[in-house]
């Protein structure tokens, strides 16, 4: 303040400091116009690609997953729908004091602690803003104790979700499958953007074979996101297109109706619809409820049943092979006639045991006696293995290895489900191929009698029942009869594969003889024929299950259950015009006339029964 | 200059020109300020979630700060001189007390709890630190000589010190270019901004040594923000991605999607420049700079018209800090310096900053408006 200053330093000190403002003015231009060389680079240069960043940072693809198609049977009756399964959720961001809130959720609902410590592991993973399961699958009783409470839980909801189910559990499992979670190896091998918001996929069964189908196409939403991933707005929608409905074949009743009849045996009953191939009953017993593998099986239930003496999972109509017993015996017989090796009529002595030319070994009968004097028709009707022996050698086994083939021994059915099972019909080349082995007369004869190598699944056998009835026009065994889109229903899998050139006499006598089998007094089969009011054409079978010795004397009643023979039986009816095929195998039944003949005739019976009102 | 004054003096008295002299209020700049204010509100709506209660603050807050701006405009200059030492001592005081018993906020020493708001001394040594140095230098004959620089370098060194050690990066950076202005302005020699200027360069090394590891993160972030985009490259990233997708027009008022979904923290804060950007593109961009470009203008003009070696300084290192504050935001904001903590002036939803800077402009007013014949 006490500073005087001269004029002159006046004048000098305020040229310096307009010099400054200068300055600082043009330094504050030059920095300005750096920044817009910087906005001009962002905003000009940079324009289109922080543009595009900008965009993937707000839009987010969710995937809308396609309601799965249920499964009918042939009359309409659901084998897999979708059900609603509550789930009690809670959104953390909206719970006043999450801690309390599970404190007296624990207390209302008898929660365990397990399921809480699952909870607050899936919540720490997830956004606030989730709603994390903390009950899958309540109780009717839970979701009435908590509705009344509801109120005094913000935060806290119940949650609907669809769940497949499968109202005849083990009745069906081994036709319609089931689906589950998607494991690791599913996830590489299917198409990710179907897939990206399904949780299960069909794993066997019709849900298997059929999963395109049934899936359906997966749709997507645009949704706009803000930088905590909570969604702010939909941009665009693209509905899914929900899966088709499948409507089988299979007629549950009558399938309920074989899988009873087996009883206390394990085994399988396969049922064809002779014109078309559709398959009716496909039973493997005892089957397993599927529902749990829909949830995720508990790793101890799952091992109770993969170690099941009675291998529930185990599918024995497709997967099980057996020896076709004296089933395969009109086969052979018809092959004979076909290839002139014998005729109907040609009458031979069976001494109830067959010897080949200068060979000790005596090729037993199953009636040790013998049956006497036979001709074709007695064969069969009484299922004398000596005649079978004798026209097995006579034909030769080359000739019954090519005529057997065009019934669909030894190669699979075709059928529309995954893991079927060739089974094996042996011949010299096989023989050579597989066991560096010439082949043995000895082997055509049991061959001729369906033992040996021999070995079938029930569709095979099944399948050949049909042909047989259908007169030669091959038989293409399917479950799928019509798959419903939204927007089209079309057939299944076509049947047609061609016939097998057959003379329409030797086809009449076998049928004859079939019939003999059910209805003749000699018949193996007589006891189920008093009962019928139509004509069922048939042909027991025995499988053995172990060799028995020489001149050893086999009583079922004897033997340990699980060493009894298989029974076998297969038929088709009416005998006149074959509608239904059917092929029966109850394990270690014994008697194919006794155990498995009384099944075919309950299954044909009542397929005849609702099938003649519509078809008069 | 004479004629200038004798201009105004003379002037034949209207109604208007006797009121706005009455309230010493300088047109030009009140006219660009509230064009300021406008433009804040209008952004700050679409990037505060066009919520009213932000807007109902921040004009609560803008009110308060011109009035403010009008109360110290009534001032006279010589009060300011005459206080500026008294000012500055008690700005230090402050900053010691927050050191030592200041609460904490955002981890960071800052503000002193007055019970019914949050004072922030760090904001009042603004505005202190360049009337002391105006003050001290203006008892001085001129140019300043070596001893009167070595004094007020240290007068300089201390608060910026104390309000680094808070740690307030930012805001130690703006006051030590607040006193380094008035260095400037009262005609250090190009020889010695050369030397400090190498001197700056050599301690730069032993400046980060005693950095904070949060403020070298934000340096090593600058450097390069692709090395952690989602940490602490977040920020730079999202801020140019909302800038560059603005383009030549903008998106158009409201149509930030950077902030409005939240991808851009600190949009109402900070990096508000960054949704201005996106909104208005280019051309708004322009537009604003401009903005600040006529203020700065006006100021500068203010200071060359100034009488006395006191309001001179003052009024151009005010001005000048004006500048750096906008050139350090909008150059953090767009990538091409480190993150530190300073609002956009002006625009910025917040606090203190905006009543400390209408406080300059008020002294600005005030020095602009009680010319007389005679230097103090």
């Amino acid at each position: 303040m006490s500073k005087i200053y001269t004029i002159k330093d006046s004048i000098l000190e305020h040229r310096l400091f307009i010099n400054r403002i200068v300055i600082a003015f043009i330094v504050i231009l030059a920095l300005t116009a750096g920044l817009i060389v910087r906005l001009v680079y962002l905003q000009i240069v940079g324009h289109e690609h922080y543009a595009t960043l900008a965009k993937e940072n707000s839009i987010k693809i969710k995937p809308l997953v396609p309601v799965r198609g249920m499964i009918f049977d042939r009359n309409g009756k659901v084998l897999a729908e979708n059900t609603p399964s509550y789930n009690l959720e809670i959104i953390p961001e909206q719970a006043e004091d999450l801690k309390n809130t599970l404190i007296r959720l624990q207390q209302l609902l008898a929660i365990s602690d397990e399921k809480i410590e699952q909870f607050q592991k899936q919540r720490r993973r997830e956004k606030s803003f989730a709603s994390i399961p903390l009950i899958i699958g309540m109780t009717d009783e839970e979701i009435a104790k908590f509705a009344v409470a509801r109120p005094f839980f913000p935060g806290v909801d119940i949650q609907v979700q669809l769940v497949r189910h499968y109202p005849y559990a083990e009745l069906a499992s081994h036709v319609i499958g089931y689906v589950g979670r998607i494991n690791e190896n599913e996830l590489k091998s299917l198409p990710e953007a179907e897939y990206r918001g399904s949780s299960h996929v069909g794993k066997i069964g019709i849900e298997g074979s059929y999963e395109t189908e049934l899936h359906g196409k997966t749709g997507y939403a645009e949704i706009e996101t803000n930088a905590q991933a909570r969604a702010v707005n939909t941009v665009k929608t693209n509905e899914p297109t929900p899966g088709s409905n499948l409507f089988l074949t299979l007629d549950i009743d009558l399938q309920k109706t074989a899988y009873d009849a087996l009883d206390i045996y394990n085994g399988a009953v396969v049922a064809i619809e002779v014109k078309t191939g559709g398959v009716l009953t496909f039973v493997s017993r005892p089957g397993f409820d599927p529902n749990p593998f829909v949830v995720g099986i508990s790793n101890k239930a799952y091992q109770a049943l993969q170690n099941s003496e009675n291998q529930p999972l185990y599918n024995r109509a497709m997967r099980g092979l057996y020896p076709p017993g004296s089933t395969i015996k009109p086969f052979i017989a018809l092959a004979g006639l076909e290839y002139g090796a014998t005729t109907f009529a040609h009458r031979m002595y069976c001494p109830g045991y067959y010897q080949l030319p200068g060979v000790a070994h005596r090729y037993r009968d199953w009636k040790k006696w013998g049956h006497g004097s036979v001709n074709m028709n007695d064969a069969i009707t009484q299922s004398c293995d000596v005649y079978f022996y004798s026209l097995a050698l006579t034909l030769g086994i080359d000739n019954l290895q090519k005529f057997l083939q065009q019934f669909g021994f030894g190669e699979k059915s075709g059928i529309d489900l995954q893991g079927e099972k060739t089974g094996l019909l042996p011949s010299k080349e096989w023989k050579r191929k597989q066991r560096n082995q010439g082949w043995y007369p000895g082997e055509t004869l049991i061959t001729g009698i369906g033992q040996g190598y021999f070995q079938v699944s029930p569709l095979q056998l099944a399948r050949a029942t049909a042909t047989l009835a259908n007169k030669g026009e091959i038989v293409t065994p399917h479950l799928v009869k019509t798959i419903a889109s939204a927007d089209a229903i079309v057939a299944g899998p076509e049947n047609h594969q061609g016939r097998i050139e057959l003379n329409p006499d030797n086809l009449e006598n076998i049928f004859n003889a079939m019939i003999n089998v059910v209805h003749s007094a000699s018949g193996t089969a007589k006891a189920v024929g008093h009962s019928l009011n139509f004509h069922m054409a048939g042909k027991t079978g025995t499988a053995q299950v172990f060799n028995i010795k020489q001149d050893a004397k086999y009583n079922e009643n004897q033997i340990d259950f699980k060493l009894r023979d298989h029974a076998l039986f297969i038929a088709f009816a009416p005998a006149e015009d074959p509608l239904i095929a059917v092929a029966v195998i109850a394990e270690n039944g014994g008697h194919g006339g006794s155990v498995a003949a009384p099944i075919a005739s309950k299954v044909i019976k009542q397929y005849l029964k609702t099938h003649a009102v519509r078809n008069p | 200059m004479p004629s200038e004054i004798r201009r105004e003096q003379f002037e034949p008295p209207s109604i208007i020109g006797n009121l706005l002299r009455k309230l010493h209020i300088d047109i030009p700049l009140f006219i660009t300020l509230l064009l300021a204010a406008l433009t804040s509100f209008i952004i700050l709506y679409s990037a505060g979630g066009q919520k009213m209660d932000i807007l109902v603050k921040q004009s609560v807050r803008i009110g308060l700060a011109f009035t403010l701006m009008i109360i110290l405009a009534h001032v006279n200059p010589i009060q300011f001189k005459r206080y500026s030492a008294l000012l500055f001592s008690i700005g230090i005081f402050l900053l010691l007390a927050v050191l030592i018993m200041g609460q904490i906020g955002k981890g960071a020493q800052r503000w002193l709890d007055l019970g019914v708001f949050r004072f922030q001394p760090s904001e009042m040594i603004k505005i202190t630190t360049p009337m002391m140095i105006a003050w001290y230098l203006a008892e001085h004959s001129f140019p300043p000589k070596w001893q009167q620089i070595l004094i007020a370098s240290t007068l300089i060194l201390i608060p910026t010190l104390l309000i680094a050690k808070q740690p307030d990066l930012g805001t130690a950076m703006l006051v030590a270019s607040s006193g380094a202005g008035v260095l400037f302005f009262a005609g250090l020699s190009w020889y010695l901004i050369v030397t400090i200027a190498g001197i700056l360069a050599a301690a730069a090394p032993i400046i980060w040594h005693f950095m904070f590891d949060y403020q070298r993160a934000r340096v090593l972030t600058f450097l390069n923000p692709e090395a952690d985009p989602m940490g602490r490259g977040y920020h730079i990233i999202q801020s140019k991605i909302a800038i560059g997708s603005g383009g030549v027009y903008g998106k158009g008022w409201l149509g930030s999607t950077q902030s409005e979904l939240d991808f851009l923290p600190e949009s109402s804060t900070d990096f508000i420049f960054a949704v201005f950007a996106e909104e208005f593109g280019l051309f708004g961009c322009l537009g604003l700079l401009s903005l600040y470009l006529l203020i700065i203008g006006r100021c500068l003009y203010i200071a060359a018209q100034a009488q006395g070696t006191y309001s001179r300084l003052l009024a151009s290192s005010l001005a000048f800090t004006f500048f750096v504050y906008v050139f350090v935001n909008i150059g953090m904001v767009i990538g091409v310096l480190p993150v530190v903590g300073v609002p956009l002036p002006l625009i910025s939803y917040g606090g203190t900053s905006i009543v400390t800077l209408m406080a300059g402009f008020g002294i600005l007013m005030s020095i602009h408006t009680h010319k007389k014949f005679l230097p103090s």
